[in-house]
């Protein structure tokens, strides 16, 4: 339970981060470490070389701007967490973060990190399916943009190259009157998913649903957007019985099961967590966004 | 900037004493503090992330210890549970701990504290569910945890009235 002998390299710029990836072969981006640090310990991976990113300043700050909030990919969750900006517009993100972790890994735990790390029961992941997060990397063919959409390659792999970093993770802002909510189901606080739903809604002044998005964590081996159940609330009068028979559609979804949760547990809370988000956003719609 | 080097030489505060120690980069900042300095009061109990035993502050921050390299101490301020006592005076969460029962083998104890010294810093008043959440990434085999909640309660009622920070 010793990380295995590599060599360190601790870059102070952006740049020379991008260079020392593109040179060295088998190297790692080091982040905040709470993901990357037990692989090492337990020797899933075996590094070379690690490459800290944690002098580099220029990755790290939280920057509003009119149509979406921009995370530093090296910002702490913590920072996130207890900023006051963050929870006046986008305030479902810091519902989410209260979800991951716990006060001792969200202090070193980054955006980027989670976002890379791709856990498909974490709840970044999650929620920047449902809000259709950009993802900026920069490698040594210059920098890219990537929509979330086109982001996950399959459990656990980023479509982002071995010797890219991502930079920034940006969060588009739904307009104020919007409702929120991320709900989740895990055996003790702090835990990853077992199934978690972050959900967004806009109901027009007739009750009519305008816009909604919904996505799923911990269900497959990469969050999950339900097309389906946006289609299905558009249009619709928000009432309970819509988001009983929107949520319903969630029961067909392809789940994985493991020796703990069955693949139709797992649906079942898909379905429950589902129905609970969309409610609970209902709720907020329209009121002054508080947390 | 680096060097692809196997050894580096680290200068860090620990308990507001200063160490300056060449180090292993590959060396965790839980063995570094309890095999290079002996503070051997950190515990390390799962070395992944999931007790919490190895719990410091990190510049005032609750911190796993066995999720660092030491080599990223190089010139922060740490606090370990040997910091926290003024003297032979113990601090007010230690001293609430063994009134309460607060601990049994003592083995998560330093993380617990670490972590409740840094939640009654930034919530003095703390409900006992806010404690429930604060140390809901420590793992206790001996206690329930509800010896840890009652004397965390007492020591932030005792360290208001006290003025104690
Ligand atoms: S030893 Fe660090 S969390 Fe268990
Ligand atoms: S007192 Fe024994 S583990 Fe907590």
């Amino acid at each position: 339970m010793k990380p295995p002998p590599f060599s360190y390299h601790d870059p102070a710029t952006l740049s020379q981060a991008v260079e020392l990836l593109a040179t060295l072969d088998n190297a790692k981006p080091l982040a905040g470490g709470q993901s990357l640090m037990p692989m090492l310990n337990m020797r899933f991976v075996l590094p070379d070389h690690v490459v800290d990113l944690n002098g580099i300043a220029e990755l790290s700050g939280v920057r509003i701007t009119e149509s979406r909030v921009e995370i530093g990919a090296m910002t702490r969750q913590r920072e996130v967490e207890f900023s006051a900006e963050i929870a006046q517009a986008c305030p479902i993100l810091i519902e989410a973060l209260h979800h991951v972790g716990h006060r001792q890994t969200r202090n070193r735990g980054t955006i980027g990190g989670s976002i890379c790390h791709l856990d498909p029961a974490a709840e970044l992941p999650t929620l920047a399916c449902a809000l259709d997060a950009v993802i900026d990397v920069i490698g040594p063919n210059g920098a890219r943009q990537i929509a979330f959409a086109d982001f996950p390659v399959g459990y656990m792999t980023p479509s982002i190259e071995l010797n890219e970093i991502v930079t920034r993770v940006s969060f588009p802002l739904w307009p104020r009157e919007a409702g929120h909510s991320f709900q989740e189901f895990a055996r003790r606080h702090g835990d990853f998913a077992i199934v978690s739903a972050a959900a967004m809604l806009l109901v027009d002044p007739a009750g009519r649903i305008s816009r909604a998005t919904l996505a799923l964590g911990g269900v497959a081996a990469t969050p999950l957007r339900m097309h389906e159940v946006e289609a299905a609330l558009i249009g619709q009068m928000a009432t309970p019985e819509t988001f009983r028979a929107a949520a319903e559609l969630c029961r067909k979804v392809e789940a994985v099961g493991d020796v703990y949760v069955s693949a139709s547990y797992r649906q079942h809370l898909a379905v429950v967590m589902s129905k609970r988000a969309l409610a609970q956003s209902f709720s907020r719609c329209g009121a002054m966004q508080k947390h | 900037m680096d060097s692809a080097v196997d050894t580096r030489t680290i200068s860090l505060t620990v308990n507001g004493k200063a160490y300056s120690k060449a180090v292993s980069v590959r060396m965790t900042l839980a063995d570094f503090l309890r095999h290079e300095l002996r503070l051997t009061g950190t515990h390390v109990g799962c070395e992944h992330g999931v007790c919490g035993a190895c719990t410091i502050l990190f510049d005032g921050m609750s911190a796993r210890s066995c999720l660092m390299l030491a080599v990223q101490a190089n010139g922060h301020e740490l606090t370990t549970v040997e910091g926290l006592a003024n003297g032979d005076e113990m601090h007010p969460l230690q001293q609430a701990l063994s009134e309460h029962h607060g601990l049994q083998c003592g083995f998560c104890t330093p993380g617990m504290l670490t972590t409740l010294v840094e939640l009654l810093r930034d919530n003095p008043s703390p409900s006992a569910d806010d404690v429930r959440i604060a140390i809901s990434g420590n793992l206790c085999r001996c206690t329930g945890y509800e010896g840890i909640i009652s004397a965390t309660l007492d020591a932030a009622e005792k360290m208001r009235a006290g003025g104690v920070k």
